[in-house]
């Protein structure tokens, strides 16, 4: 019961890492983007965020096996 | 934790085998698309040349979606999906954010977003097929390479189930955190006041992103995606592959030509 416990933070803490590492790049390419060009900050702004939330859908797959594995305890 | 106290409530019930049911998510639904209809038949009746009051708002968010369906679909399709894309946009918004009055979300129930996914599953490919034929959908998903079919049935297998457990977790996972604050604050108030005084104004931050900022995004992430991989589908093979095989069947007739000469000579 215990290691479940220990299972779901460390499902949720290593989905939170990667997801972490991956949005800071897009972030960092979309900055250098708007850097470089203003005048199309607008569309990049839109991409980027697209892409975010694109790549928390694995945040959120390991959101839901910590509670399907909370429900087991 | 009890995961049967995080699913929708069930309100009725079919028959006494207790199989069949609504649930709330369900119920709410369809209150919702009943409530959208009416309004939508209300802000489009008695239209004028010049714009005025409601119209200037309604113009606003038609064109917007025209051209939403133009950039992401391209102009031959734009005029026919448009009002598809319009409707599951202005819906998932709306379904995403009723956690700002109390209700629960509807998106916040697997079914339902399951339902939708399969919606989209089945508009991609019904109008793949319709557009290219069984045949041109075959050559289309092996474009460059003939192995690549696997990816692609893969990849088109696997988009419902991304684009249905997507939205659900988003919206799943707001509401869980906004309820967790809900009964810390109702906690730490109990030991001052028997009214649970600091829920009232302190989630407001939390429903500012998880019932307004966070249902914008998954809504428009969820058609923009349904969008784009409708493009895709209906694009057809790409005309480098084309050339390449119409290139390298030419090369073999020629092959079997040289050869059915060499014989006959």
């Amino acid at each position: 019961m215990g290691l479940i416990a220990i299972g779901a933070g460390i499902c949720m803490g290593l989905a939170a890492l990667g997801v972490g590492i991956g949005q800071g790049i897009v972030a960092n390419g979309a900055m250098h983007g708007m850097s470089r060009q203003p005048e199309i900050m607008g569309k990049l702004l839109v991409n980027m965020i697209l892409a975010m939330a694109i790549m928390e859908t694995a945040l959120v797959f390991g959101l839901i096996i910590s509670i399907i594995l909370l429900g087991k305890m | 934790m009890n995961l049967n106290e995080l699913g929708a409530r069930i309100i009725v019930y079919f028959g006494s085998s207790g199989k069949f049911f609504l649930s709330e998510s369900t119920c709410y639904a369809i209150i919702l698309a009943v409530i959208l209809a009416v309004v939508g038949i209300w802000l489009g009746s008695n239209l004028q040349a010049v714009p005025k009051g409601k119209q200037v708002l309604v113009e606003l968010f038609v064109g917007w979606i025209y051209k939403f369906t133009e950039e992401n679909l391209g102009k031959e399709f734009a005029r026919s999906f448009a009002p598809y894309f319009g409707t599951l946009i202005l819906w998932l918004v709306c379904a995403n954010s009723l956690g700002l009055i109390g209700i629960r979300p509807i998106t916040a129930d697997v079914s339902i977003t399951a339902g939708l996914a399969a919606l989209s599953f089945v508009l991609i490919q019904y109008n793949a097929i319709r557009h290219l034929g069984i045949g041109g959908r075959l050559s289309e998903m092996r474009d460059p390479f003939s192995f690549m079919i696997i990816m692609d049935i893969i990849s088109d297998l696997t988009f419902p189930v991304t684009l249905a457990l997507r939205l659900f977790g988003n919206i799943f996972g707001g509401m869980i955190v906004v309820d967790l604050w809900l009964n810390l604050m109702s906690t730490i108030s109990a030991t001052f006041c028997p009214v649970p005084i600091l829920r009232c104004v302190t989630v407001i931050p939390l429903n500012l992103f998880f019932d307004m900022f966070e249902p914008v995004i998954q809504g428009y992430i969820f058609t923009v995606l349904t969008a784009i991989n409708l493009r895709r589908g209906m694009e057809g093979t790409s005309p480098e592959t084309l050339e390449r095989r119409r290139k390298s069947k030419e090369k073999r007739l020629a092959k079997h030509q040289a050869k059915q000469l060499e014989q006959a000579g």
